[in-house]
């Protein structure tokens, strides 16, 4: 893939779509694109988190440890295109929380710490995606507590 | 060593001396012969008088006697440059043997200064003295004992002349001598004293250059200079004062002389003049002597000098034998060559009174008396910092002497056994250990070289030439063993032959956790196909393995390997098109675009202007891309073919070559662009400019670079050959033969699993190994982290299987987890060997079967661990601050 469609890619992915395509064009050349092998790990609970993920083609699965689940862990959602993934741990400064794996072949575009900083900090439009991002998340989460709670019998 | 720079000349040279006296009294009537000639030439050829009839019974006239004088006169000048050359040969290879013994003797008592001596002297003192302090001293032995006999014996024959002319004029000639002979090294002293001091003065300035050089990460981050600057100048001033304070007292000496000089002809007027008038003195005898006594002008002065310079080297000497001569040398019995069979250290160890006392007066020990089994001992020392432990170590070691009390093994004084007992038997690992520079494998072997085992053999006229060299070291007193011969005892490692030894070697690496960090520096490593065909062999071997290995795993598209007749995307262009390693510097891969024959190339490929354009095109994005950025934006260095720096000329020029046709462009812009496209990685910087078609060009290009290489520019390059070694590449990017392909997670780490794999399935990890011990370290092994560099010592400690390993905080450098494995690891390695270890951690001490406690000077407890750890004792005591 070329510069020129991966500019063309991220463009029609909602996080970048209302950025300037040299600016796009910068972000493109400046980060990695990282491909990975089905069941490959982006990264696992407990790494230190240096980067965000965004996936440019394929399917990642988010995961977390738990030793009483069948496998050892639980996953928590499926993410495809234009999903980003990664961005706690380098906005909290925590570890990894979650595993992530591709689940086919995937590719993403790897933001380095620095960069994504760069990028929220000049952007506004991509911290307000970022935010509604966390916000959809949150409110999953929400949901799935909710479930949780009811089908539990008091 | 002699005390007085004369006592060394004639105790070393004696014969020599004699020799050039000889020489130089042989050579007297000839030049005597030389002055008088000119004599008879004048009066006899030219003038006429006294004309003989014959010359060796062959019958001559006036002109046959002039050119026969005349060639007599040139044979003699022959002579005398003969003779002139062959004894400054002779004085300066002298000098040259007496400087060379003289830089053996000072080297081999610094090897010999007690420890704690270094702590006062520094390098920067003492590498001048050896280098260049002693440096006149050659030039002056050679003429220690001819100069002043032959200027004295002028003197001598010009002064019998003149009494033998008249006493009185001789009395006179000479009746200031006495003066000066009071006078001058009267005032002489003086200037000896202020040499001293400059000396002095001059050392101190070299021992500040030496720390500034040491110490020059502190003065700049602290920023110190302008402190260091002036306490340098200041030196410098005090060197100044002194140098001037010389001179006028030298030049003194020289106008007091002069005028003395000038003084006695007023005698010979005076005097000379009233004996002539008085009919007492013929007045050609006076004139004889007023000539005479201009000849002794020459003599008198050489032997001042002479003089002078004697007194100069005389205090150099005194300086530099004083220095060299510290308290508690190591004596110089227990140095001596060592016996062939070393004898083992058996039975207990046992001190009693052991005290050690420091320059200030404290008691860092105080009568230490312990005995300990030597059989299986495992010996713990544990104790609070500077409190002891540390010099107990080193006095069990013997690398530092008692000042009083004993220390034996097995009924035997340990402090008067020979080094080459204590330096093979025993073996001390301190926390600095030192590294040199040199390799890995030649830091471990340094244990257990000793003296050479097999003597190197030269064949031919390398024997001839090392039969010279030998004899000259011998003839000043140097070693005469050869560092190029075979220095490794093998008996002392426990293997006889050099598989073994190599075993030995990785088996210590593993126990020393190092393994793995050598086999990366193998990897990483080059390996001279010359020299090692069939490691070069395996590596091919292996090669090919791991091709068929990626093959038939998934793993496959991480590396695209280089093949002659396609284009690799994961590579630059210019490695594209060059396809091998350069050697040397005759292709910088980076300055390419400027190279005469790759331009050859290219415009024969007509690419010339194709990549111009592309050039172009980089430029284009990357001003495009770049252009808003600050300069000191991280991007730049990462990302940007062109620097920050670099980046507004790159928009000018743009701006001038606007749309024109690479043909109408500057020569200079042309080379600028064309620079570009040589560093794009398709792969990696995915600006689509190197497309298919370019990409067959360049390939093609490739194939015509190869092919018509000029021969001078063939070694500059090693070629990329499936079925060759590449010497200049590096031993992993042999077996790997191509390139890690971009963009795919943790491709590194992933192929290198396999290359590991695939070499050690093939047994080469040996090989690997072997490769990687040849790493230089640097100096000081400051290319080894400081844990690497500690695990490098204690492997060094265990290669020698001492008798006793005595440990001095030898792993303090490694995270405690680390130090806990190790710590087992070697116990176990020293199986059935007596260890002690001096612990920078209390709690290591359980490991060891006996622990003794140093506190305060004292031993303050002994026992095993379990005995000692129970309340209120001194263990449980340092446990706690652990």
């Amino acid at each position: 893939m070329s510069l020129a469609e991966e500019v063309a890619l991220l463009k029609s992915i909602p996080l970048f779509a209302k950025i300037e395509p040299s600016k796009l064009k910068l972000l493109a050349f400046t980060s990695e694109r990282l491909a990975f092998d089905p069941d490959q790990p982006l990264f696992r609970q407990g790494d230190p988190g240096d980067a965000a993920y965004i996936v440019i083609d394929g399917e990642v699965s988010i995961s977390i440890d738990a030793p009483a689940a069948p496998e050892g862990r639980i996953e928590l959602a499926k993410l495809g295109r234009g999903a980003i993934v990664g961005e706690i741990a380098i906005l909290c400064d925590v570890p990894r929380t979650a595993t992530v794996t591709a689940r086919g072949k995937t590719v993403t575009l790897r933001i380095s710490k620095d960069l994504f900083f760069r990028l929220i900090t000049e952007f506004p439009q991509i911290a307000v995606e970022v935010m509604r991002e966390l916000a959809h998340r949150l409110e999953n989460t929400n949901l799935q507590l909710r479930e949780a709670r009811a089908g539990k019998p008091h | 060593m002699e005390p007085t720079l004369i006592r060394f000349i004639l105790r070393h040279s004696l014969r020599q001396q004699i020799s050039v006296v000889i020489l130089t009294l042989v050579s007297f009537p000839f030049l005597y012969y030389s002055l008088d000639l000119p004599k008879t030439i004048i009066n006899q050829a030219i003038g006429g008088k006294n004309l003989p009839k014959e010359v060796f019974g062959v019958p001559v006239d006036q002109v046959g006697y002039l050119m026969f004088l005349s060639g007599v006169f040139l044979l003699l000048v022959f002579v005398n440059g003969g003779f002139k050359y062959a004894i400054n040969v002779y004085k300066g290879r002298l000098g040259e043997r007496m400087l060379r013994r003289f830089r053996y003797e000072l080297y081999a008592r610094i090897l010999r200064f007690p420890l704690g001596h270094f702590r006062r002297v520094s390098q920067g003192e003492l590498i001048p003295m050896v280098t260049a302090e002693v440096e006149p001293l050659g030039g002056f032995i050679g003429d220690a004992i001819a100069q002043p006999i032959f200027q004295g014996g002028t003197l001598l024959t010009i002064v019998v002349f003149m009494f033998i002319q008249d006493p009185i004029l001789g009395a006179a000639a000479i009746s200031l001598y006495p003066i000066q002979g009071y006078i001058i090294p009267k005032l002489q002293r003086k200037v000896n004293r202020l040499g001293k001091e400059r000396v002095k003065a001059v050392r101190k300035l070299a021992e500040q250059i030496g720390e500034s050089v040491s110490g020059v990460q502190e003065i700049r981050a602290n920023d110190n200079a302008r402190w260091q600057l002036a306490r340098f100048t200041s030196q410098l001033g005090i060197i100044y004062d002194i140098r001037f304070e010389i001179f006028k007292r030298k030049f003194f000496v020289k106008f007091l002389n002069n005028f003395i000089n000038q003084l006695t002809p007023f005698f010979f007027y005076a005097i000379g003049g009233y004996l002539v008038i008085k009919g007492d003195l013929s007045f050609g005898a006076l004139v004889a002597v007023l000539a005479a006594y201009k000849d002794l002008a020459s003599p008198w002065k050489e032997l001042l000098d002479y003089y002078q310079q004697k007194e100069d080297n005389r205090i150099k000497y005194e300086q530099i034998v004083e220095q060299f001569a510290p308290e508690g040398m190591v004596d110089e019995s227990l140095t001596a060559p060592d016996a062939e069979a070393v004898p083992r250290l058996e039975g207990p160890l046992q001190t009693s009174g052991l005290t050690l006392i420091e320059d200030d007066g404290k008691a860092v020990l105080e009568s230490v008396s312990l005995t300990l089994p030597l059989e299986g001992l495992k010996l713990a020392v544990v104790g609070p910092e500077g409190q002891g432990k540390d010099q107990l170590a080193m006095l069990l070691a013997r690398l530092v002497m008692p000042s009083s009390g004993q220390i034996q093994i097995g009924g035997r004084d340990l402090l008067s056994l020979p080094i080459s007992v204590t330096g093979r038997r025993l073996a001390y690992v301190g926390p600095n250990a030192y590294i040199f520079s040199s390799s890995l494998r030649d830091n471990l072997l340094f244990g257990v070289m000793h003296r050479p085992v097999v003597d190197i053999d030269y064949g031919g006229d390398d024997a001839a030439k090392a039969g010279r060299r030998r004899r000259e070291a011998e003839f000043a007193g140097n070693s005469i063993d050869d560092p190029r011969s075979d220095w490794i005892d093998r008996d002392e490692v426990g293997t006889a032959d050099d598989t073994g030894l190599r075993d030995r070697l990785c088996r210590l690496l593993e126990r020393v956790d190092l393994e793995t960090d050598v086999y990366h520096l193998g990897l990483r490593g080059t390996v001279d196909p010359a020299r090692r065909p069939d490691i070069a062999e395996c590596l091919l071997d292996a090669r090919r393995s791991l091709r068929e290995r990626l093959a038939a795993s998934d793993l496959a598209h991480l590396v695209e390997p280089f093949d002659r007749g396609s284009y690799n995307s994961n590579a630059t262009l210019a490695e594209n098109l060059v396809f091998g390693t350069p050697i040397g510097n005759a292709f910088d891969l980076e300055r390419l675009a400027e190279h005469p024959y790759v331009i050859q190339v290219l415009d024969r490929m007509g690419l010339t202007d194709t990549l111009i354009d592309t050039g172009r095109k980089v430029a284009e994005t990357m001003v495009e891309l770049f252009a808003d950025l600050p300069p000191d934006n991280p991007f730049f260095d990462q990302f940007s073919f062109i620097s920050a720096d670099d980046l507004p000329e790159f928009q000018a020029l743009l701006g001038r070559v606007g749309r024109e046709t690479p043909s109408a462009m500057k020569p200079e812009d042309r080379i600028r662009l064309l620079s570009l496209p040589f560093k794009l990685i398709n792969a990696r910087h995915r600006l689509g400019l190197i497309d298919e078609t370019l990409q067959h060009r360049i390939v093609e290009a490739r194939g015509i670079f190869a092919a018509s290489l000029p021969d001078d520019l063939k070694r500059g390059i090693e070629f990329f050959d499936p079925e060759r070694y590449n010497a200049a590449a590096s031993l992993q990017d042999n077996v790997l033969f191509g390139k890690l392909a971009y963009g795919q997670a943790q491709a590194a780490t992933r192929v290198g699993q396999v290359v590991t794999e695939v070499l050690d399935k093939m047994g080469l990890r040996t090989v690997v190994l072997e490769v990687g011990l040849d790493f230089p370290v640097g100096i000081g092994g400051s290319r080894l982290t400081q844990a690497q560099r500690q695990k490098l010592a204690v492997a060094r400690g265990l290669l020698r299987r001492p008798d006793l390993l005595i440990l001095n905080q030898s792993i303090s450098a490694l995270d405690g987890a680390a130090q806990g494995k190790l710590l087992t690891q070697v116990l176990e390695e020293a199986d059935g060997r007596a260890v002690i270890w001096v612990l920078s951690r209390t709690q290591w001490a359980r490991h060891f079967q006996r622990v003794i406690v140093v506190k305060g000077g004292r031993v303050v407890e002994q026992g095993t661990y379990d005995e000692l750890d129970r309340p209120g004792s001194a263990l449980t005591e340092l446990l706690k601050q652990d």
